[in-house]
């Protein structure tokens, strides 16, 4: 094996992100303190070139650095989800950033690494690909957790992360070595092509890399009972990480999770359908259960974001191309329903204030009714109420269990999320049912603020009602999948 | 022109016009929201002018690819059976827009909040795709949400919540059976959809009838609300807003019946059967132990609450009667309920304005204060119990003679509703109306105000006409609850071989439905 040839076409999108952080910390250098925010538009010009690139290449497949990268419609579809959240998230850090007066260029670059790892999981069809795009994205988050570097949560918010997710990444490699030793590849469709002999039961311990891999890549879906860290470090980190975090992280560990157990893994599939259904079930009912009393709104959405992996387990299960179809689906939307929720907790929030709770919400409704009207479109998308995107994605998913007879998940799911919308709604109670207190701090609107909020309810909305376009892309993206 | 689509997202479009106008004029908002509520009534009286009364179909169908991908599909259609809840909803939120003069706080979001659950209310009664009436059925839910929550009394928040969980948890399991439903007809080799009128025709296995009619069943036994799911809506009515509480019992209780009727039985024919003897026994209990807690209320909104579920067990039992009077019985019933039930919402919301008070002690002797609150109160009254030459009676009768044929014993035991409820709301009356003034209040209370007798009189005038001359309403549905019958037997034959040792309960004659299934058929050709 020589130096592998590199396609420039394929590796464009990877390119121009790198290019555009590395030229934000050069000219983080250059600017005073007061024009940092000119390093947003560098950041958003990035985003938006390699946006436009990959749009432009839908439907080609190139393979790239020795066939370890590729760059199918599947990984282009998750490259989008990633992009549109690194945007929105640089859009909204702006505000983030200057309250805690700790503006500095390296948060954007930091976002970008990350979101760049995220993209290299999501092209990966080698295992070593994936753990390389795991930590390119999972370091800088261990910084960015930390970033407000005053703040005692933060702190703990970062290192509860970095152990946390060293551990993961622990299990993840020691689960790629055994699959390593015992199949002698590290490739992909190698490990398919050596398990679908059937001789897997020749050595036990392929079972051994299979089951650390399972808990490594669990860690960071947060399946429970793997999700310990996520309350602390959600509600710990700058409330626009938390944002880039759990609408980020969430796509970029399911999208591991796709090309490694839903190409690679597929001839074990019997063997580990069970421990996954076990994972799915605990997790949709702790993560609701859980979010259920807390008076924390970042925790509340933590655990919801818990509750959410569960559902999009269960879709996973379905392992039917409907199945990986609603799941893309699903990211979409909440990526979208997230972010908007985290931008209206952004602009709410006071300065210094650690642990934004409900009560700032009070009479929202009728102080500000578009903050609130947004706020409530994006609760009850969370819940899976109609004419919301939210609805949709849990209607695919369902569709999809049932379809592959996992009806007895697919209630659990219902009931699921039937205990949600009672902590949903109550945010939508303690803004239109509650009297707001003297004294409210009036939101802050900046316009990147107000351009994500619109942008974010929109899309919300119109995901619900005309979900078709996106579903369809989904269904196309997943036949790219398996080629 | 799309005259089903009209008469739903009118109010949805209205209710954004109204969000762009200014706070302060409130006039200009109530005027907008009425003008608004009654077009919408026009456009469906439209609809009933345009009816073909012999006609079982679907008719006005309308069609477009919403989801072709899982053949979802953008799907209305009117029947006998849809055509008289859409105008019951249409004439019923315009009373209530007009009887809302009560509410100034906030009333922008109010009117916005009434107008979209119009919305959906129309939409649940004219969706003939199982996704699209499901959003729609959801759709119903924050609206009232909201009315209740913000609107409401002091336990407002309880009572909505408490609403809003007791409907998701039925209709989320609905969510799964409804794909359940699509999934087997696909499995079966048909090509994937959601389309009721082919869904209709779908052959499931007995064992998964049983369960999705189970699925279904709860979420419309829920809405119903059939005992013992009932206690969610003492709480909503006490707390709702006059105009809540008229709609909840007018239309949303509806679509619970309306659901059994559209959906439950041409479905799962023959879980249908397997559950009637349950279903008939619930309703009965509902029937009795409604009109006795009904009995016991201080409160007048809580005691016309529980008489809702006495009279909700009539439908219920009617429609399970499986006949041409019982069903048209109910449809007629659902109607009668809406009128009278609303009616006596809007007399106690009128009453609770004057004296801040629901407590049936704290009333008597208002007769001769104010007579002619007193005449309307009595004659809705008449109407709720049944008294021959009101709307109630006609509906009851048929309901009774519809079971009485099947289940003799049944109706019997039905029959003692009728006397329980005359007790309890006659014996109100006697409490409220007549007797000394025992609180000097009462004496010089004022009479209805001309606003609250135009917000009166016309529910009044349907009150007597459905008395009177129930034939018009009668022979628009005829046809549409022959077609759920025959689909219903016909079922039955396909799939039970027990059917004809088991014709004494159920005489219909083979030659009969052949000559049905004919026209069926000719009727769906006439559809497309």
């Amino acid at each position: 094996m020589g130096m592998p040839q590199l396609d420039w076409g394929g590796v464009a999108p990877f390119v121009i992100l790198t290019l555009t952080a590395l030229g934000i910390l050069v000219f983080d250098l250059l600017l005073g303190p007061r024009h940092k925010v000119q390093l947003t538009y560098l950041g958003l010009t990035g985003v938006l070139l390699t946006l436009a690139l990959l749009v432009s290449g839908f439907g080609d497949r190139e393979r790239m650095v020795g066939n370890m990268l590729i760059l199918d419609d599947f990984s282009r579809f998750f490259h989008l989800v990633f992009l549109l959240i690194a945007a929105l998230t640089l859009l909204v850090s702006v505000k983030d950033m200057e309250e805690e007066s700790i503006h500095q260029g390296e948060y954007y670059a930091l976002i970008l690494f990350a979101t760049l790892g995220m993209m290299v999981m999501a092209s990966a069809t080698d295992l070593i690909m994936l753990f390389l795009g795991l930590e390119a994205l999972s370091i800088p988050l261990y910084i960015l957790s930390g970033f407000f570097r005053k703040r005692l949560s933060s702190n703990e918010s970062a290192l509860k992360y970095l152990l946390l997710g060293a551990f993961a990444s622990a299990f993840l490699l020691y689960g790629i070595a055994f699959l390593y030793g015992s199949v002698g590849s590290t490739r992909l469709p190698k490990i398919a092509a050596h398990l679908s002999r059937g001789t897997a039961w020749e050595n036990p311990l392929v079972f051994l890399g299979v089951g650390l891999l399972l808990v490594g890549l669990a860690f960071k879906v947060a399946a429970v009972p793997f999700h310990m860290w996520l309350p602390d470090v959600y509600e710990g980190a700058p409330t626009s990480v938390t944002a880039f975090m759990i609408a980020g992280t969430k796509a970029a560990a399911f999208a591991g999770l796709l090309r490694a157990f839903g190409t690679a893994l597929t001839p074990l599939r019997t063997e580990w359908v069970a421990p996954l259904w076990v994972l799915a079930f605990l997790t949709m009912g702790v993560g609701n259960v859980a979010a259920l009393t807390q008076q924390s709104i970042k925790r509340m959405l933590a655990y919801s974001s818990i509750a959410h992996a569960g559902y999009l387990l269960v879709a996973f299960l379905a392992g039917t191309s409907r199945g990986f179809s609603s799941i893309l689906f699903y990211l979409v939307v909440y990526a979208f329903m997230n972010l908007g929720a985290f931008t209206v907790i952004i602009a709410l929030a006071r300065q210094g204030e650690e642990r934004p709770t409900l009560s700032a919400y009070a009479g929202l409704g009728f102080r500000h009714p578009v903050l609130a009207f947004s706020m409530a479109v994006f609760m009850f998308s969370l819940a899976g109420l109609p004419p919301t995107g939210g609805f949709m994605g849990k209607f695919y998913i369902f569709t999809a269990a049932v379809e592959a007879d996992y009806v007895g998940l697919a209630v659990v799911a219902v009931l699921c999320s039937l205990i949600s919308v009672f902590f949903y709604l109550r945010v939508v109670v303690v803004m239109y049912m509650q009297e707001s207190p003297e004294g409210q701090p009036s939101p802050v609107f900046s316009p990147a603020i107000v351009i994500t909020l619109v942008l974010a309810t929109l899309a919300t909305l119109q995901l619900g009602v005309l979900p078709a376009g996106v579903w369809d892309l989904a269904v196309r993206s997943v036949q790219s999948f398996w080629g | 022109m799309p005259l089903l689509s009209l008469v739903i997202f009118l109010p949805a479009v209205g209710a954004v016009g109204i969000l762009v106008l200014p706070r302060k004029r409130q006039d200009l908002i109530r005027g907008a929201a009425l003008a608004i509520s009654i077009f919408t009534f026009l456009l469906s009286i439209k609809l009933l002018v345009d009816f073909q009364p012999g006609v079982g179909g679907m008719q006005f169908v309308e069609e477009a690819a919403w989801i072709p991908s899982l053949g979802i599909s953008y799907k209305l259609g009117i029947d006998g059976i849809s055509l008289f809840l859409v105008l019951l909803t249409t004439f019923l939120t315009a009373i209530a827009i007009l009887a809302s003069t009560g509410v100034v706080h906030r009333l922008k979001e109010y009117m916005v909040a009434m107008l979209l659950l119009e919305t959906g209310m129309i939409g649940v009664f004219l969706a003939l795709d199982l996704v699209l009436f499901y959003v729609f059925w959801e759709a119903t839910l924050l609206p009232m949400y909201f009315i209740i929550g913000i609107w409401g009394g002091p336990r407002r928040v309880y009572a909505t919540i408490k609403f809003v969980l007791y409907t998701m948890a039925g209709s989320l399991l609905m969510l799964v059976a409804i794909i359940g439903v699509a999934v087997l007809h696909a499995r079966a080799g048909a090509s994937a959809t959601f389309d009721l009128t082919v869904l209709m025709n779908a052959e499931i296995p007995p064992a998964m009838q049983t369960w999705l009619f189970l699925a279904f069943g709860l979420a419309f036994a829920i809405k119903v609300p059939m005992f013992p799911f009932h206690t969610w809506l003492p709480d909503a009515h006490v707390e709702a807003p006059t105009a809540g509480s008229v709609l909840l019992a007018g239309v949303l209780l509806k679509m619970g019946t309306y659901g059994f009727l559209r959906f439950a039985l041409p479905l799962f024919p023959q879980a249908t059967l397997t559950f009637l003897p349950w279903i008939s026994g619930l309703a009965l209990i509902g029937i009795v132990y409604g009109a006795w807690v009904a009995m016991v209320q201080p409160d007048l909104k809580s005691l016309v609450a529980y008489s809702s579920v006495s009279h909700l067990g009539f439908v219920m039992l009617g429609i399970f009667a499986l006949n041409g009077e019982g069903i048209a019985g109910s449809l007629l019933q659902m109607v009668n309920h809406g009128l009278s039930t609303g009616a006596l919402f809007l007399l106690v919301g009128m009453i609770y304005e004057r004296r801040h008070t629901r407590m049936i002690a704290d009333y008597g002797g208002l007769f001769r204060g104010i007579p002619l609150f007193g005449g309307t109160f009595l004659l809705v009254v008449l109407s709720s119990i049944g008294l021959p030459g009101l709307n109630g009676f006609v509906g009851e009768f048929l309901i009774l003679l519809g079971t009485f044929r099947v289940h003799p014993l049944y109706a019997v035991i039905a029959v003692t509703g009728i006397v329980w409820a005359a007790w309890y709301m006659l014996g109100m009356v006697r409490q409220v109306l007549f007797g000394p003034i025992t609180h000097p209040e009462n004496a010089d209370v004022a009479d209805l105000s001309w606003n609250e007798r135009i917000v009166l009189i016309p529910v009044l005038v349907l009150i007597v006409w459905i008395g009177v001359y129930p034939t018009p309403f009668l022979s628009r549905m005829e046809a549409s609850v022959e077609r759920v019958i025959v689909r219903v037997e016909r079922q039955q034959i396909i799939h039970s071989s027990r059917f004809t040792v088991d014709g004494k309960k159920r005489v219909v004659s083979r030659e009969a439905i052949a000559v049905n299934r004919e026209s069926v058929t000719v009727n769906e050709e006439e559809e497309r």
